[in-house]
């Protein structure tokens, strides 16, 4: 039985198709991310999941249950932390554990929660002074204040320096190691690549690909190239000389490996061109070149709070 | 420094906050206190008269005060003791013309006419000053032209009250009201834009406990800031007040009214700052048009009638007439009206006031 079902779900906002016919699941103890650029439908998807909204069209269950009418006992098993998360702003993290626990009924340790998330030097600091990335680790003990099944990660480490960012992913680590099932979303691929077991990629309220990064990038990417620094005179060689597929943009060019025996050929070319030439590489296409083949430059740069 | 000042200007009329508070907010004010402090067309003041004579010169003397548009006369029967029935209509404004004035007057000899009031109030300087004004007339009008009628005047009850009897008791309502409004209003519409609301609908908590807890907070808030008030009340300016269970219930009804009020209006805002003006336009009024500065009998008649379609006036009203009187017959009409649109704005906050969307 999956932790997460998820079959045709719909939600618009108006004219608006927010999320438009997805399905996936989760199975549990995996970490499963949402990716994609701002406005994909990440967020509307994954708060329809925690039970914080409605849905459209299609069926959902988590752990079982119906988010929206079982929210009050679905919400005792999973731990949430909203996009942007904030708090108020007085109580310090030991305060704000105890706080929240008391509201599940719960006597939690805050120091043992919060050395979970590498947090006891901010201990008593009030949240007003935290810093983003200490803000986002005490979302990340609320949200484990209720030992939950399920933890719901919106964007966690969104607007944080790459220190703190790679402090939040510890803790994600963690959370997986403990067994517990973790749906992420975040626009950054960098983040899905480190953490998640798989990977569905949205687009305009779509699920464009889905599987692990590997599947991903060797379905959607296309396959090897070379790549070789060079200025001038290269290019052109190559597309007058050889049947290789070329593309280049001035500094650099890039040769299409349709087999390995087109490898053999690229390099005595190379070497035949006469041509200054340095720097060459051979790479497959990254999870972030078939993101902006899948997405668009467009998808980048799209609006805030989807 | 044009352009700074340009953008500046910009900045505030585009913001309805900015725009409320540099320009309609002055504006309010300024109607406002004018209208209290003009008082040209202040309503007439309400007088007890008890005629225990049965004459033609006390029905002539009743007939008289009746003319003058400045009072509006109450009358009392004569089996009623005056100075009790005065008190439980929390009034100290009364004449009683004695048994025999008419035949006195007639045969020349020397009668009072007794005059109630408090000397430190407005209105019964206007009541001691019409009643003598027409005894004056009646004395000139009389037989011999002698002096026969005179004036007694009495304080209404035992004690005076002063200005700050009044003012101990608004400003309790004053603080029951603005604290829970202005923090409400703005929890309710910040918690909404930081999602904290959203934690919380994670949580067990429920709505009306959530709502609960803040009343319960407000009503320990408003009882601190009574006890204070009353202490300064009473050793600094010589307050009289009673203290009794009746307090008590005010102390309650209030900050729950006004917290539910405050989440209402939070509640049906789109954003913290449409939800302050919102505020401010329901608290405003309250705050200076329920008696909490003035007394609103001291107010033209117009602004009277807004007053008594406000809630605040009623919480005032109340703890004036346990806190001042010791007059529960007025207070229990103005629990129980209290009681009533609490329940309903309690409800409907509950009801609007969403952890979740849809």
């Amino acid at each position: 039985m999956p932790a997460i079902e998820v079959e045709g779900l719909k939600k618009n906002y108006g004219d608006l198709h927010a999320v438009d016919g997805i399905s996936f699941s989760v199975e549990k103890g995996e970490v499963f991310s949402l990716l994609g650029p701002n406005g994909a439908g990440k967020t509307t998807t994954i708060e329809v999941l925690e039970g914080l909204r409605q849905k459209g069209e299609g069926t959902t269950t988590v752990l079982d249950m119906d988010p929206w009418s079982k929210g009050y006992d679905l919400h005792k098993r999973i731990g949430v932390i909203p996009q942007g998360f904030k708090f108020l702003d007085y109580p310090t993290p030991r305060e704000a554990l105890v706080y929240y626990g008391a509201l599940f009924g719960k006597k939690v340790d805050p120091d043992e929660l919060l050395r979970r998330v590498i947090l006891e030097d901010a201990a008593n600091i009030w949240f007003q002074h935290l810093s983003g990335g200490q803000r986002q680790k005490l979302g990340m003990a609320l949200s484990l204040v209720n030992d939950p099944e399920v933890v719901f990660l919106d964007e966690p480490t969104t607007g944080l320096d790459p220190q703190a960012r790679r402090a939040v992913w510890e803790v994600i680590r963690k959370l997986k190691t403990e067994g517990r099932t973790v749906m992420l979303t975040t626009h950054y691929l960098e983040e899905a690549e480190e953490l998640a077991d798989r990977v569905a990629i949205m687009n305009h309220g779509k699920i464009v690909a889905m599987g692990t990064t590997e599947e991903i990038e060797s379905k959607y990417g296309s396959g090897q190239r070379m790549i070789v620094k060079s200025k001038g005179s290269l290019l052109k060689y190559l597309k007058e000389n050889t049947k290789l597929e070329v593309e280049g943009d001035g500094g650099s060019v890039t040769i299409i490996l349709r087999d390995k025996a087109d490898a053999f050929v690229a390099l005595g070319a190379i070497q035949e061109s006469g041509a200054d030439w340095g720097d060459l590489t051979i790479r497959r296409d990254s999870l972030e070149d078939v993101f902006l083949k899948l997405v668009g430059e467009e998808g980048r740069s799209g609006r805030e709070g989807e | 420094m044009l352009a700074e000042l340009g953008v500046y200007a910009r900045g505030n009329l585009r913001s309805r906050e900015g725009f409320f508070f540099t320009l309609v907010f002055p504006i309010i004010l300024i109607l406002l206190f004018g209208a209290i402090f003009s008082g040209g067309s202040s309503g007439p003041t309400t007088v007890y008269v008890q005629n225990l004579d049965t004459g033609p010169t006390s029905s002539a003397f009743m007939g008289a005060l009746n003319s003058t548009t400045a009072l509006r006369l109450v009358s009392v029967t004569a089996g009623q003791n005056f100075t009790q029935y005065l008190s439980s209509h929390s009034s100290t404004d009364g004449i009683v013309i004695p048994q025999g004035f008419s035949s006195a007057f007639i045969a020349n000899q020397k009668v009072n006419v007794t005059v109630y009031g408090n000397p430190t109030s407005t209105s019964s300087a206007i009541v001691s000053g019409i009643t003598r004004e027409i005894v004056n007339a009646f004395n000139l009008r009389g037989a011999s032209g002698a002096h026969s009628v005179g004036v007694s005047a009495h304080t209404a009850v035992s004690s005076s009250y002063k200005y700050i009897d009044f003012l101990v008791p608004g400003l309790v309502g004053f603080s029951a009201l603005t604290s829970p409004m202005f923090a409400l209003v703005n929890i309710s519409s910040t918690y909404r834009r930081d999602k904290i609301f959203k934690l919380l609908s994670l949580t067990p908590l429920t709505k009306t406990e959530w709502l609960m807890s803040k009343i319960i907070w407000y009503i320990g808030t408003t009882a601190i800031s009574f006890i204070l008030m009353s202490i300064v009340g009473i050793y600094a300016f010589g307050a009289h007040i009673t203290f009794n269970w009746g307090i008590g219930m005010f102390l309650i009804i209030g900050p729950f009214f006004f917290v539910s009020l405050g989440m209402l209006v939070g509640t049906i805002s789109n954003s913290p700052e449409s939800a302050a003006v919102v505020g401010n336009l329901v608290t405003f009024p309250m705050m200076f048009l329920s008696g909490t500065f003035f007394p609103v009998a001291a107010m033209p008649m117009y602004l009277q009638g807004i007053a008594h379609v406000l809630p605040l006036f009623y919480m005032i009203d109340g703890l004036t007439n346990v806190m001042i009187y010791g007059n529960f017959g007025p207070a229990y009409f103005d629990v129980g009206l209290l009681l009533v649109i609490s329940a309903v704005t309690f409800a409907l906050a509950v009801r609007f006031f969403r952890w979740r969307e849809d």
